[in-house]
């Protein structure tokens, strides 16, 4: 139970990203292109992720654990700061040229593009230094 | 810069596999109690150990054997993956996005779909600072200076 579940998750979640093409990049380019050929998919993706998670948490906020661990992790930071927002900013510079954020470029490696797993690894040098330089701002 | 090859919008496909993508947020913190945000979880894999690991390559197996399920198994071509641009411009975009999912805590699965889903002002600020600064770099590289 504790093993199949993240591993049913992982598949729903891909599957997910397929069926509604997230994966394509130039599907996400051309919702976030509002001046150009216009794809409003990805805000219907959206919405259709948000009419589950958002009852569907509100009702897990009320039961004493999840089913196979020992509680619910829920994120707990609530400040609105600057690492934040220039995340987030630098974040969307990337995701707008490349029209490629983590889940999709993740699911995108199916299909055995040698510049995805260029961006792939790109972006885990990016994450691990970016880790490594919070580490040493903390340690000074 | 390439244009971006032209899509459809595809109402039907999308809202369903939105629908997907929440089922399997709501799953993993159902059962698991973990947030569903693909940047924390690939990202952070090479520090955890143990069971911490296990869960994480679990969902990412999961998430690769779905979407290949789709590819490969789906209907013909019923989705594409087509890049715009090349080497150089998909590191660096690589990159950015790396970076900023770590300084920001997350991207637009943990930020969008899960922190907006627990109705978290935190996410709710990141989500519209990604999307707002996407497209307008999407406007600056395809209209003001690819034009």
């Amino acid at each position: 139970m504790g093993l199949l579940l993240p591993a049913l998750a992982g598949l729903l979640f891909g599957l997910g990203l397929a069926v509604s093409q997230m994966m394509n990049p130039a599907k996400v380019l051309n919702f976030l292109d509002l001046a150009g050929n216009w794809d409003p998919s990805l805000a219907l993706v959206m919405g259709g992720a948000l009419a589950v998670t958002l009852p569907g948490f509100a009702w897990l906020r009320g039961r004493p654990r999840p089913w196979a661990a020992p509680r619910f992790a829920w994120p707990q930071a609530t400040d609105i700061d600057a690492p934040l927002l220039g995340g987030a900013a630098l974040f969307g510079l990337g995701w707008g040229l490349s029209g490629l954020c983590p889940g999709p470029a993740l699911a995108g490696l199916v299909t055995g593009q040698p510049l995805l797993f260029g961006f792939v690894l790109a972006l885990l040098v990016g994450y691990r230094g970016t880790a490594w330089l919070q580490g040493r701002a903390r340690a000074a | 810069m390439p244009p971006i090859p032209a899509t459809e919008f595809t109402p039907v496909s999308a809202l369903l596999g939105g629908l997907l993508i929440g089922l399997a947020a709501l799953l993993l913190m159902a059962g698991t109690g973990r947030i569903a945000g693909i940047s924390g979880i690939v990202g952070n894999l090479p520090e955890t150990r143990g069971a911490e690991a296990g869960w994480r390559l679990l969902f990412l197996a999961g998430l690769l054997v779905g979407a290949a399920l789709w590819v490969h198994a789906g209907p013909p071509g019923a989705v594409a993956v087509e890049l715009v641009g090349g080497a150089p411009l998909l590191l660096l975009a690589g990159l950015l996005v790396g970076a900023g999912t770590r300084l920001g805590s997350g991207c637009t699965s943990g930020h969008g779909v899960c922190g907006i889903g627990r109705r978290s002002p935190r996410s709710l600020a990141a989500t519209a600072t990604f999307m707002a600064v996407a497209a307008l770099t999407v406007y600056l590289v395809h209209h003001l200076l690819g034009a």
